[in-house]
């Protein structure tokens, strides 16, 4: 080893090291923030889908996710959602229970009686279409993307099943399915949408809680739906810019 | 330049190659079309069959049923919501039959007493209590609800 | 029914409330191994380099063992996460079709740049007046092994030795920073996931960076004193004390920095700490408490600490060498699965806990990880055998 010691000291090891560490710095600067984002809202007057939902006038019957396990093949198993219902109950002593038995597809119970609840209220989730998708950032081949008109999408037949979106998603919207080996999750109905039909949620709420449609129109039901009313989304701290606004939301929920 | 960094260099111009080929030939067609996705497989998961057909394709045929329903109190539920979804039956309407609910049952899914439920939006009973082992569908026409 | 009774048995398990989709753990034992294993790479690297550019001579006997160890594990790294993939047949894309903005698409570039242009390169340049000398002693197929080895260079020079050994040289000073970035790399892939509050934190590369150098040195010193005494050869029990000085120094600054974020956090107290305190109290409380600060930290740090100051006879420094290395490694295992488990046994809710249970007998991703750790030990078996580090020439006289 180390026959010619002369001619590397710690001194050049020191400004090796630096050079290299200054290109990439520099490399950095030249191009800074910019491959940050995964998407980026198109230019121009094309549809950018974002969604409303009014918390006021849930009820709780889990219609949206029953249709949506059917509509989506989506397995039955109560591990696998897309689209699912939270009951939120908060007591006089400043307790908070949550619950959502199988998505509230097996109905709700009331863990307290009544006189005992501060408040209480159904949250319905589902994927958010974040326009900053974390999720979409970090897929690794690119097989979970935004499409041009906002939707949080995946290419089974691209993705790879490591799951790390999965990890990336802050709302706990995609799983793995177990049989394809691939991650699933709501596509807004992608299909139902090309033939003018609502989405399956949209379509199955009773009370019409549950809105839908173009951003970018000012005077579309759901642009109209959040200028009219004082709406909130989930986790804003994170920036992942979600487009789905909640309507009375409580700051318990997360 | 030494003989074995040429002949390194020329190991890695191989690797280097072939790994470019490899990127070259197993790239799919429609990349990048839109973003760095397969562009096709926006069209491959719109190619999807709905399965839930919507009210207005039911009351092509069941039009008396839905006039009915449509004056009432249920106007805003789907058929299929109760019904399941219709895809099949629109095609071959003698082979698949559409669901019938099955009972109580269902209609507590919207209907049971639970403080979270909006009293302004929504009618509820404790089950139990007001039908005692009842049918709802006895006493209630479910596309014509009564109080 | 079968496939979902562990997910059934965690549903009846649930603490307070999870996200229904979070009950499953997409993360398993196997990519537990992942970090783990290429740790080990970075750390036995980083401590060849001390060696060879810090010129820490003490250290000499282990140089190629370092780098053999650490070109075993290599070749393995990737192995626990491609297991793992759904669709494992599809890895290439990673390569083919990288998602520029995904920490995990990079990995695969910074890997290859690591194996092929750090590791290998410096073996090669490390080995190649040997194996050119070698396939000269050798006959019929093991003499083409070695020329092709050689890729046909037979010059055995001065001159093309002097040359092998600058350019050698520069690529460990190119390597050390390599290295770092590897691991640091890993630490990223975590650390740069801001949905979990556990993981996001920009101390987690270089956390995972320190305890990447602990575990490599520790297990170097381990197969040092494995492969010594199955050749039955006397370690040099200098060359083991120097190793033992900078385990001690290095796991000194891992624990600090890790005393550090975990102060931070209990300081802070952001909306997450509710929650990562009752996992850390509760469901990590093993692997945490009693894995990876008592018998991963405190007690290689005080038996090193003590052995700074008092040096008992060379048979029971030996031993305690060896019962610290174990120790060691042992602790940086737990380390990576408080990470990577801890990471998914809280909800994002912050609202409750899943649980997770090794599946001990019927688990497939436990005997693959166990199949990804002990294979590298073969390939390093075989690498000791066709570049046997003792019967390397003399080195060239100091000018």
């Amino acid at each position: 080893m180390a026959i010619e010691k002369k001619n590397f000291s710690r001194r050049d090891f020191i400004k090796h090291t630096s050079m290299f560490a200054g290109g990439v710095v520099f490399v950095s600067l030249m191009n800074p923030m910019k491959v940050v984002y995964a998407t980026k809202k198109p230019e121009g007057k094309g549809k950018w889908y974002g969604i409303a939902i009014d918390i006021e006038k849930c009820i709780g019957c889990a219609n949206c996710a029953r249709t949506c396990k059917i509509e989506n093949d989506v397995h039955k198993e109560p591990f696998f959602f897309r689209n699912w219902v939270e009951q939120y109950t908060i007591t006089n002593d400043d307790e908070i229970l949550v619950s959502s038995p199988n998505g509230g597809i097996d109905g709700f119970e009331q863990p307290v009686p009544e006189e005992d609840i501060y408040k209480t209220f159904f949250v319905p989730k589902m994927c958010n279409h974040c326009a900053k998708s974390p999720c979409t950032q970090v897929c690794p081949v690119g097989a979970s993307f935004e499409s041009p008109e906002g939707v949080a999408l995946v290419d089974q037949t691209y993705c790879i099943g490591c799951g790390y979106c999965v990890q990336a998603c802050p709302y706990g919207c995609r799983y793995i399915d177990p049989e394809k080996g691939v991650v699933d999750k709501c596509t807004l109905c992608y299909h139902r949408l090309k033939d003018g039909l609502d989405p399956a949620c949209m379509m199955a709420c009773p009370t019409h809680a549950r809105i839908y449609g173009d951003l970018n129109d000012k005077e579309s039901e759901v642009s109209l739906f959040i200028k009219e009313h004082n709406c909130a989304v989930l986790k804003q701290q994170l920036n992942t810019v979600p487009k789905l606004y909640y309507n009375a939301l409580s700051q318990e929920v997360h | 330049m030494p003989l074995q960094v040429k002949r390194l260099l020329l190991a890695f111009a191989v690797f280097i190659g072939i790994m470019l080929g490899l990127k070259y030939f197993l790239t799919p067609d429609s990349w990048r079309e839109y973003g760095p996705y397969r562009g096709k497989a926006l069209i491959e998961i719109a190619d999807k069959v709905p399965k839930y057909v919507d009210m207005e394709t039911c009351i092509m045929c069941h039009d008396s049923i839905g006039e009915l329903k449509i004056q009432g109190l249920h106007k805003s539920i789907q058929c299929e919501i109760c019904h399941g979804p219709g895809y099949l039956h629109v095609d071959e309407p003698e082979i698949n039959k559409m669901k019938l609910p099955a009972g109580s049952e269902f209609c507590i899914q919207c209907h049971a007493r639970n403080a979270a439920r909006p009293d302004k939006i929504i009618k509820q009973v404790d089950a139990a209590e007001h039908s005692e082992g009842e049918n709802c569908i006895s006493c209630h026409n479910p596309h014509e609800p009564w109080l | 029914m079968d496939k979902f009774e562990t997910l059934y048995e965690a549903l009846a398990n649930l603490d307070g409330f999870i996200y229904p989709n979070e009950i499953a753990l997409n993360w398993d034992l196997l990519i537990v191994m992942y970090p783990y294993i290429t740790g080990l790479v970075a750390g036995a690297f980083i401590l060849a380099s001390l060696n060879r550019v810090f010129d820490i001579k003490a250290l000499r006997p282990t140089y190629e063992i370092s780098l053999l160890t650490a070109l075993a594990f290599m070749l393995v790294a990737t192995m626990p996460l491609i297991s793992h993939l759904g669709q494992p047949f599809r890895f290439y894309e990673m390569l083919i079709t990288p998602h520029l903005t995904s920490a995990m698409a990079i990995f695969g570039f910074v890997y290859l740049w690591y194996l092929m242009v750090v590791l290998l390169l410096e073996i090669w340049f490390d080995y190649r007046y040997d194996m050119v000398i070698w396939s000269g002693e050798k006959k019929g197929f093991m003499r083409f092994v070695y020329r092709a080895l050689t890729l046909w260079v037979l010059d055995t020079s001065p001159e093309s030795r002097k040359t092998d050994e600058k350019i050698g040289y520069f690529i460990t000073v190119v390597g050390i920073p390599s290295a770092f970035l590897l691991h640091g790399y890993v630490g990223f892939i975590f650390g740069s996931i801001k949905a979990n509050p556990w993981w996001s934190t920009v101390m987690m590369p270089v956390i995972f960076l320190f305890s990447a150098m602990v575990s490599g040195i520790a297990l170097v010193m381990f197969i040092y004193m494995a492969v010594n005494y199955l050749r039955r050869q006397k370690t040099d029990i200098f060359c083991l004390d120097t190793i033992a000085k900078y385990l001690f120094y290095i796991l000194i600054i891992d624990f600090t920095l890790e005393s550090l974020d975990q102060i931070h956090r209990i300081y802070e107290a952001d909306e997450s700490f509710d929650i990562l305190k009752l996992l850390v109290r509760g469901k990590l409380f093993f692997t945490f408490f009693i894995m990876q600060i008592g018998i991963g930290t405190i007690i290689p740090l005080s038996v090193l600490g003590f052995l700074q100051f008092k040096k008992p006879r060379e048979r029971i420094r030996k031993i305690l060498y060896l019962i610290v290395s174990i120790c060691v490694l042992v602790g940086i295992f737990y380390m990576r699965w408080n990470v990577v488990i801890g990471g998914q046994l809280f909800s994002k809710s912050f609202y409750g806990f899943t649980s997770y249970k090794v599946d001990l007998i019927g688990g497939i991703d436990v005997w693959l990880s166990v199949l990804w750790f002990v294979i590298p030990f073969f390939i390093l078996a075989f690498l000791l055998w066709l570049l046997p580090p003792w019967k390397k020439a003399e080195e060239l006289p100091h000018e």
